[in-house]
Parts: structure tokens; C-alpha cells; sequence
């Protein structure tokens, strides 16, 4: 949608929702699920695609599961 | 190459960098010469707001074209390796939000906190200096490296570049620092919840609330992150709500009242406990609530002193610049520097800035704003926490921050001990204070978080709600320190433990088996008893705790921002950049004659307050002759105080022989790379391939 006064395109609230959402997602470790659905489709269309919640649960494991750089913040 | 593709950067004409550059001096000159008279807390925001967007236009963009030479057309890690999982082109503003996330936490809230005692001044100054010189610096530069390397950990980028020893030094440093923080932050919740049945009561609450989450999460609506953190809070916002009853409740409270004693003992059972359970039943959802809360409250608090524009009631400089204040102990150099650590330089973004982000970074040219950029917000919310502090009333700031042992236990007893100091406040205030916060007392509440409560409570309940709300807003804020702070010890936990499996595994192959219940549950018990240990010491410390754990915390934290900047150096002499090498050289010089004075002083200083020796052997003299100091009531517990310093020093000279040696593997390898023919750095990718045949 085009601003009526200065013409320049803003972009509308689904688009904003969908970037607070993805923002808020990845902030706690879960990747865009349509982006990994579209690479393997892309890259690898004769393998697998997890499904939503796969996904999720490996998102979860791979940022706490293991090793020594699990999620740490301080400051 | 790089410099063309940058011009782009700056939409704005130089009229408006005038004006930026005006209005930032003008309030600068207004923070830091009015005296005799508040100053409204919009002046100390505005300064910080122009100095960011200067430094982030103009310092920045020099860093980022000329010292590193960031190239925008090299293909990035998350191209070359995109999975779609962990190496994913990522929105510069989406990475934005995650990199600001993980780096924030509970460390930029306290420790300017703690500064204001010597008044908002000196600390501001700090904030902003440190950050643009220093902090940020290091967190570009860290990730800019990272990036080239496939987004590889500081600990390796410190193998590859510096050799194998240097390497195991680095980790063992860094293993030690986190056990120290560990048992500094479940301090700071230790202090906030003692006799708090108010605030005990709705941070167990978080405890069912995260695993039905986590339920949900995982069984009910797979994934559905919005949903069960919407879930969460709500039930969160009816703990506090319901928090105030069974503080009133005869029945209820004595179940949610305890001595810090008590509370650290379930502190370690709690950290024990919860970093064995499956991480989807608690941390993860626990990470989530935390994560929004942390964010919606930065906001919601940069809002509320943009609407209520508070007048700042500290001066801008106190008496106790000249060391003898009772929050921290020590002279303005280094302690001040020591004692705000993270909002200006931490080295524990160097650990961020090489884990996930540059593994999803679209392009080099948006480096300079997740790198530089998150940093700056960091400091903003520095500058923040130290308004919060700030507009509280100076006596109640000391009446909260100083130990029992020099204010006693009564209203009357503080306001007099206060009074002495020059700062006028009334037995009645302090009582009126507690009651309008739903406390009982709010004395001798150190640790950064109660007085930060305070003073957000009164900024936002006079947005929102009224005096009748303040008690609410206190204990939303203690819980949203709490949660994240139980967040880091739980996941701080985990990694401490694979820490120590990965060391100890080196000898006993065996003990690297994490699939093993023997070796982790030990491992685990390792590293619990170790932050722990520290956590019960703080607790009965004679002069608080606080006093002496965060500034052991600061010097191991800047230790770790002086091994990252001698890397980031060795990085710049390796590319042929050492031209521009003063970036890093300035503030690593810094913060080694920072943290090296810091230390010597913590070992060899003649007060007892200051010096770790210096106060266990007051105590050992006194036990000697048969005498009790206080805190201690037994013969047992004063040995245990001369024990406990003389662990710390110990731990103080273990750090600075880590950054001495560090130091000196980082000479090193500058004078080798100086004297080679060509670049010998070793990055990866495609985008140089000419670097390679130098680097073999």
C-alpha cells in the first residue's frame, strides 16, 4: 500500500505481522519453517521435509541439546 | 573494492548530522556540567541516543570499510552452506533482533546499578566511551572474523590462529568465568528473594508454568511458540497478582519465606535438577517467557522515561568516587570500570558474535549493524538501568545497597548510618518505600536487581496505574530478573558440564560419553558444587556478597573482552591491516591495564574491603586472639571467611596469569605475522582464494 502523502510504499500489517512473528521466532532459536520447506524443495526435492512440529523439536534440540555452546547469556 | 559499495549507507544529509552532532553536545554539556540541581533523565537519554548514531555513522563505518575492509560481494557461510536449518540467509533486521537477544541479559541491568553510587555521571560516561571505543568494536570485529571462518567459536578461530595452547587456555579461561557468573547471578536472585514471600512465591511459579508450556509445546499444539508464551505470561501475570495474597496470607507466607541461606541451598538442588531434565519440560519454555519478557520490559522502560521524563534525584557525582562507598569497594579507576562491565565492553559476546549469528549473515555489508548496532542498543539499556537507579532517592539507593553490618537492621538505625554520609532520608521514608512496594523491608537488598525494581516501579507506575500499582511493578521487574537469570543458570549449568566433560575427557576418554547417565550426572554435580560453592560464600559474606563476587565476575568478564580484542589484533597484523590495528590495540591496552590494576588490587590492597588477603587475614588476626567478627558467630565460620578470601585471591591470580599469558601467545604471533611476506590469515571461503596459497 503507497502512502497517500509522501508516495512511498509501506508495507501492511500482514507483512509486518509475518516479520514481528519471524523475528520473535528466531529470537528463541526456531528458524523460518516455510524458508527450510522451500530449500529442500529447492535443493534437495527428493529427500524428506520434516514437518512442522519435527522442526520445531529439532530447533529445540539443536539449540540446547548439547555440546559446549548451548544457549548463554549474561550481558 | 569495499568502498563503493558502501556509500550508500547514509540516507542523510549532512544538515541532519550537524543537528544530531548539536543536540547530542548540548545535552552531553547539560549531563555533565549542571550542578547544584536535578537534571531531568530526557537530557542523559538524548545524549546517548546522539552519540550511538554518530558513532554508529561515522566510527563504525570507518571500522567496517577501512580496518576490515568488509566486502559485500564475498559470499557469506550462509550461502555457501545453506541448510536451511543453522546456515540460513537471514533479514538483516530479523538477525538483528536475534543477536540483540542473545547478548542481552542481566548483566548491562546491574552493573550501572551499582555504579550510580558513585553518582550517574562518571558511569554514563562510561557507557557511552566504552561502547563506541571498546564494546562494540569488539563484538564487529569478533563477528566480521567468525564470519570469514564459517562462523567457528572464539575457541577454535583461537586455535587456527594462535596455536593449539593458546587454544586450551583460552577454553579453561573461559570455563572458569562462566562458574563465577553463575554463582554471582543466582546471588543477585538469592538477595532479591530473601524474606520475600511476594517475590519467592511467583518465581516458583514459573516452575509449573514453563513445564505446562513446555507440555503444550511439544504435545498439544506442536511449535506454537506465540501460543504457549501467550499462556505463560498470562499465568505469570496471575502469580504476581495472586503473590500479593499469599504475602498476606498467615498461612501461605511462611512457605515462601526464606534466609538467603536456605535459598541458596535450593538454588544448587534447583540448578541441579533442572539442567538433567529434558530441555522442552522447562528450559525452553522458560527460555521463551524470558526472552519476550526481557524485551517487552526494555521497551515498555524506554517508553515509560520518555513519558514520565523523571527528574534524576542522585547528584551527579558522589563522595564516593573516592572509594570508601558501600556499594563496591574501591577508587573510581578501575573499579568503576570493573563494576559496569557489560553495558560497555563484555567479553562474553565474543562467545555470541561466534555462534549462530554469522552463521546467518546475508551479506558483509550488514555486519557493521548486527555487530556494532546490537552492541549500542546494549549500552541504551545501560544508560537505562542507570536512570532507574537514579531517580530514586539517594537514601533509599544506599538504604537498599548497603550491608546490614554498617546500617543495622532498623529504619532508624539506616537513616542515621545514611544521614552520617550527607544524605538526608527519613526512618519513615524507607518504611513508607517497602510498604508501597509490598515488602516488609527494603534494606540491605544488594545485588542490582530490588533497587533497579524500585526504580523502574516508580517510573512506570507513574506511566501506568498509579502509586496503587507499584507494588506490582516491583515484582514484575524482580521476576523478570529472576526468570532469566534462573534461565542462564540452568543452560549456564549444561554447558559448564560439557565443559568439563570435553576437559576432563582429554584424560579419561570414557567421560566424554554425554549419552552416559554416570558421566553427566557427575559432570553435572561438578559443576553445580563449583558456581555453588561461590553462590554460599556470597551469601555469608561479611560484606554482603555482592561486594565481593561482582567484581570478581568484572575482571574475569573484561578478562575474556582483552583475550577476544589480542585475537581480533593478531586477526588485523595477519590481514596486512596493522596500519588500522590502533582499533583494537586501544581498547584491549585498556582494559589490561584495567584488569591487571583491578586484580593486584583485589590481592595486595591494605583495606580489607578491597584486598581478598588483606581481609582474611583481618579475620585470621581476630581468630587468633579469639575474637568473632561479624557476620561469623563461630570459630568454624571465621576460618571459613579467611578460607573463602583466600580462595578468591587465589581465583583473582588465576585470571590475571590467563590474561598475561594470552597476552603474550598474542605477541607472538603479531611479531610473526609481521615479519611474513604476505597475508597469513586463515580464513575460508571463495571469496579470496589468492589468501590461501600465503596461509599454507
Amino acid at each position: 500500500m503507497a502512502c497517500r502523502i509522501c508516495g512511498l510504499t509501506l508495507p501492511d500489517g500482514g507483512e509486518i505481522g509475518r516479520f514481528v512473528g519471524r523475528t520473535a521466532r528466531l529470537m528463541v532459536g526456531v528458524p523460518d519453517y516455510d524458508t527450510y520447506v522451500a530449500h529442500r524443495r529447492d535443493r534437495h526435492p527428493e529427500e524428506p521435509v520434516m514437518d512442522r512440529a519435527a522442526f520445531f523439536r529439532d530447533a529445540q534440540d539443536r539449540r540446547y541439546g548439547g555440546g559446549t555452546k548451548g544457549v548463554f547469556r549474561c550481558c | 573494492m569495499s568502498a563503493e559499495v558502501v556509500r550508500d549507507r547514509s540516507p542523510l544529509g549532512w544538515p541532519v548530522w550537524v543537528g544530531v552532532a548539536a543536540l547530542g553536545a548540548v545535552s552531553l554539556a547539560v549531563v555533565a556540567l549542571k550542578r547544584g540541581e536535578t537534571i531531568n533523565a530526557l537530557w542523559l537519554v538524548t545524549a546517548a541516543v546522539a552519540v550511538h548514531l554518530i558513532a554508529f555513522r561515522f566510527y563504525a563505518t570507518f571500522v567496517a570499510d577501512r580496518v576490515l575492509g568488509v566486502d559485500p560481494a564475498r559470499v557469506t557461510p550462509a550461502h555457501r552452506h545453506n541448510d536451511g536449518l543453522d546456515y540460513v540467509p537471514t533479514d538483516k533486521w530479523v538477525l538483528f533482533g536475534h543477536h540483540f537477544a542473545a547478548i542481552a541479559g542481566a548483566g548491562p541491568l546491574v552493573g550501572p546499578v551499582l555504579a550510580a553510587q558513585m553518582g550517574y555521571l562518571p558511569g554514563t560516561l562510561w557507557l557511552l566511551a566504552g561502547v563506541v571505543f571498546a564494546g562494540a568494536v569488539q563484538d564487529f570485529v569478533v563477528l566480521f572474523a567468525s564470519t570469514r571462518r564459517d562462523g567457528r567459536s572464539l575457541g577454535d578461530m583461537i586455535k587456527t590462529e594462535l596455536g593449539p595452547i593458546p587454544g586450551v587456555v583460552a577454553s579453561f579461561g573461559i570455563l572458569m568465568i562462566m562458574i563465577i557468573l553463575l554463582a554471582v547471578l543466582a546471588l543477585i536472585v538469592v538477595k532479591a528473594l530473601a524474606g520475600s514471600p511476594w517475590g519467592t512465591f511467583t518465581v516458583f511459579a514459573t516452575i509449573p508454568i514453563a513445564i505446562l508450556m513446555g507440555i503444550w509445546g511439544r504435545f498439544v499444539r506442536p511449535g506454537r511458540i506465540g501460543e504457549m508464551s501467550a499462556i505463560g505470561i498470562v499465568l505469570l501475570v496471575a502469580s504476581i497478582v495472586f503473590g500479593r495474597d499469599v504475602a498476606h496470607s498467615p498461612m501461605l507466607a511462611p512457605l515462601f519465606t526464606y534466609k538467603g541461606e536456605a535459598l541458596a541451598l535450593i538454588l544448587i538442588g534447583y540448578g541441579f535438577v533442572a539442567s538433567v531434565l529434558p530441555v522442552w519440560l522447562l528450559l525452553a519454555p522458560r527460555d521463551y517467557l524470558s526472552t519476550f519478557l526481557k524485551i517487552g520490559t526494555i521497551v515498555g522502560l524506554a517508553l515509560g522515561i520518555v513519558w514520565v521524563r523523571p527528574e534524576l534525584q542522585m547528584p551527579a557525582i558522589t563522595r564516593f568516587v573516592d572509594g570508601t562507598g558501600p556499594v563496591f569497594s574501591g577508587n573510581l579507576f578501575p573499579f568503576l570500570f570493573i563494576t559496569i562491565a557489560c553495558g560497555a565492553i563484555s567479553g562474553f559476546h565474543s562467545l555470541i558474535s561466534s555462534g549462530t549469528t554469522p552463521k546467518m549473515v546475508e551479506n558483509e555489508g550488514q555486519l557493521r549493524l548486527i555487530g556494532y548496532g546490537a552492541m549500542l542498543m546494549e549500552s541504551f539499556v545501560g544508560v537505562m538501568a542507570m536512570v532507574a537507579a537514579s531517580v530514586l532517592d539517594p537514601g533509599v539507593y544506599f538504604a537498599m545497597n548497603t550491608a546490614p553490618a554498617i546500617l543495622g537492621t532498623t529504619v532508624q538505625s539506616a537513616a542515621a548510618a545514611i544521614a552520617n554520609w550527607g544524605f538526608v532520608v527519613s526512618p519513615d521514608m524507607l518504611a513508607d518505600m517497602a510498604r508501597q512496594v509490598g515488602e516488609t523491608t527494603i534494606l540491605s537488598r544488594a545485588g542490582g536487581a530490588p533497587t533497579l525494581a524500585v526504580g523502574m516501579a516508580q517510573i512506570l507506575s507513574s506511566a501506568i496505574g498509579g502509586q496503587a500499582m507499584m507494588a506490582f511493578w516491583y515484582h514484575f521487574a524482580i521476576l523478570f530478573e529472576a526468570l532469566f537469570i534462573l534461565t542462564t543458570v540452568d543452560a549456564g549449568t549444561r554447558v559448564a558440564r560439557f565443559m568439563i566433560q570435553d576437559l576432563v575427557g582429554t584424560a579419561f576418554p570414557a567421560f566424554k560419553q554425554t549419552k552416559s547417565w554416570g558421566a553427566n550426572l557427575v559432570a553435572t554435580a561438578v559443576a553445580v558444587a563449583a558456581w555453588g560453592w561461590f553462590l554460599y560464600q556470597g551469601v555469608v559474606d561479611p560484606l554482603g556478597g555482592i561486594n565481593t563476587l561482582w567484581p570478581l565476575f568484572g575482571i574475569a568478564n573484561q578478562m575474556l573482552a582483552a583475550i577476544a580484542l589480542a585475537f581480533c589484533t593478531v586477526v588485523l597484523f595477519k590481514m596486512k591491516r596493522q596500519r588500522h590495528a590502533w582499533v583494537t590495540i586501544v581498547p584491549l591496552v585498556w582494559l589490561v591495564v584495567c584488569t591487571l590494576t583491578a586484580g593486584w588490587q583485589k590481592l595486595f590492597d591494605e583495606r580489607p574491603a578491597v584486598g581478598f588477603l588483606a581481609q582474611a587475614d583481618r579475620f585470621a588476626r581476630a581468630a587468633a586472639e579469639g575474637k568473632l567478627l561479624a557476620p561469623a558467630k563461630s570459630a568454624e565460620q571465621m576460618a571459613q571467611v579467611v578460607l573463602n578470601n583466600r580462595i578468591d585471591a587465589g581465583l583473582t591470580a588465576l585470571f590475571m596469569v590467563v590474561v598475561i599469558a594470552m597476552l603474550g601467545f598474542g605477541l607472538r604471533a603479531i611479531v610473526k605475522a609481521a615479519a611474513a611476506d604476505g597475508i597469513t590469515t586463515k580464513e575460508v571461503g571463495d571469496g579470496v582464494p589468492d589468501l590461501r596459497s600465503h596461509a599454507a
